[in-house]
């Protein structure tokens, strides 16, 4: 697959620098990350690309933190079964951030690897920042 | 396409956990199955000051000895109220008193020790590479040096729902702490949603313990009330049929808990109302001690964070996500540089990280 075919060649290649994308605290302690297109990714990327990723980010982070009838259930629940019933199964927002894994893998196969990026799933940096690691362009993929 | 097998990584690509790309060329990487002797879990090398037991599962404070203290006195005054108080009020009154009781004290014991055990919502500090990120923007920021030196300013300013809050900027950890975050001298760690140290409960207590701690406070407020009550009534009961004194002598047990409960209900339910306070009003204790949204400080100042609408705040405080622990205790530690030098082919040792384990 073209794909997986340029992500091991990202393991050949040399770190340039990484970029960090902070926290956006403008809508309270929510997890949300700032939109701002970093100058360093300036050469390697479409804006637009970029952020579509972080909003769908955002988006999926607040589908977990939501607070509506689904979260008050569970709560109510877990609550009431003096929360042993987390033993047996998985939070709601641990559910979402296996869909958050899972989609930034999909990211980093499709279109940050041939770039000569790679994304770092944020709950690896405790929520802090999204890291995107820039390689050495050895004209990777189509660039 | 055989050039992939060589790099030792069976396809992890294909499992759920997706390993970083490691700049390291040499086959000798280790996968993920094979354990070499002496990898640590990430607890064992943790930088707070606090203490873990069962492999990383339970963490707490480093001093304990308080918490052990409030142990004792719930264990021993439920102890003496089930032992010598509840024969005699089972038979006398109705068996429904020791149910109760029991169901009281499972769940305080239950909240006890949830509030104790878990993670409090610890913020893991900066990556070198983050903290490196940091100081330059901070350097950025300052610009070039005037005549006189001026100290730099480490604080960020964020307008959240319409007031300026300040994010400062913590030399331990090396981050911006977010909003309500706060870092404990006595743990030496960053919690989210800081509300205080309980050296009760031998934890710090924020975002992700304080439904516990409240519920642990209140339900104790239940079963204190409940055990002063019916010791009470069971000393009357006994007196009309014996006299006073030589009740007391049939049952002296009940002395020791009347004068433990007397004590606790003074500062446990006044404690509880201070938190139903906080909770309906969506403060921490931090913030309510500075008097962070105090109107005293100024007419346009409020608490961006209440919802507005006491039921909403109190629902989000209590039933709301849990959200997971950001320190992944029991993940195993990876090999890493903690200097992240930019590699050529195989002159060092990969810089990422990767994480072997689900979160707890």
């Amino acid at each position: 697959m073209a794909e997986t075919h340029s992500l091991q060649d990202l393991r050949q290649a040399a770190v340039t620098s990484k970029v960090f994308v902070q926290r956006d605290y403008t809508s309270g302690t929510i997890c949300k990350f700032q939109t701002k297109f970093p100058a360093e990714l300036e050469s390697r990327m479409d804006k637009q690309q970029f952020e579509e990723t972080i909003q769908t980010l955002n988006n999926l982070y607040a589908e977990a933190e939501k607070l509506g009838g689904r979260s008050y259930l569970e709560g109510c629940l877990a609550c009431l079964t003096a929360y042993t019933i987390f033993l047996c199964m998985e939070t709601h927002y641990e559910k979402v951030l296996k869909k958050i894994a899972k989609y930034i893998q999909e990211q980093n196969e499709k279109i940050y690897a041939p770039l000569g990026l790679l994304l770092t799933d944020p709950i690896e940096r405790g929520l802090r920042v999204v890291e995107i690691t820039i390689f050495e362009d050895r004209s990777i993929g189509s660039r | 396409m055989t050039g992939n097998m060589h790099l030792g990584v069976e396809e992890p690509i294909r499992e759920c956990q997706y390993n970083q790309i490691c700049t390291h060329n040499s086959s000798t990487m280790d996968t993920p199955h094979t354990k070499k002797k002496k990898i640590k879990r990430k607890w064992q090398v943790f930088p707070g000051r606090n203490k873990f037991y069962c492999n990383g599962r339970i963490m707490m404070a480093k001093q304990t000895g308080v918490f052990y203290l409030t142990v004792v006195l719930i264990l021993v005054t439920s102890g003496l109220f089930f032992a010598f108080d509840c024969p005699f009020l089972a038979s006398n009154l109705t068996p429904a008193i020791p149910a109760i009781g029991g169901v009281l004290f499972i769940f305080v014991m239950g909240m006890l020790l949830r509030a104790s055990f878990s993670d409090p919502g610890v913020l893991p500090r900066a990556t070198p590479e983050e903290a490196a990120d940091i100081e330059r923007q901070i350097d950025t920021a300052n610009g070039p040096s005037g005549p006189g030196y001026r100290p730099p300013p480490r604080t960020r300013e964020v307008l959240i729902n319409g007031q300026t809050v300040k994010l400062k900027y913590c030399f331990t950890c090396k981050i911006f702490r977010p909003p309500r975050a706060s870092h404990c001298s006595l743990c030496d760690n960053c919690v989210e949603r800081f509300d205080h140290h309980c050296p009760w409960v031998g934890n710090c207590v924020g975002r992700r313990n304080y439904r516990f701690f409240y519920l642990f406070i209140l339900s104790l407020s239940l079963l204190t009330i409940f055990i002063f009550a019916f010791v009470i009534t069971h000393v009357i009961l006994r007196s009309n049929r014996t006299g006073f004194l030589s009740a007391l002598k049939d049952s002296p047990a009940s002395v020791l808990e009347v004068v433990v409960c007397f004590f606790s209900i003074w500062s446990i339910v006044g404690l509880s109302g201070f938190h139903t306070y906080l909770i309906s009003s969506n403060q921490t204790t931090n913030e309510d001690i500075k008097g962070s949204w105090s109107s005293k400080r100024g007419k346009g100042n409020y608490n961006p964070y209440s919802y507005g609408n006491l039921i909403t705040n109190c629902c989000a405080a209590l039933c709301g996500p849990l959200p997971p622990s950001l320190i992944d205790r029991r993940g195993f530690v990876q090999p890493d540089t903690p200097q992240p030098v930019a590699q050529t082919n195989g002159t060092g040792a990969c810089p990422s990280n990767q994480v072997q384990s689900h979160m707890t």
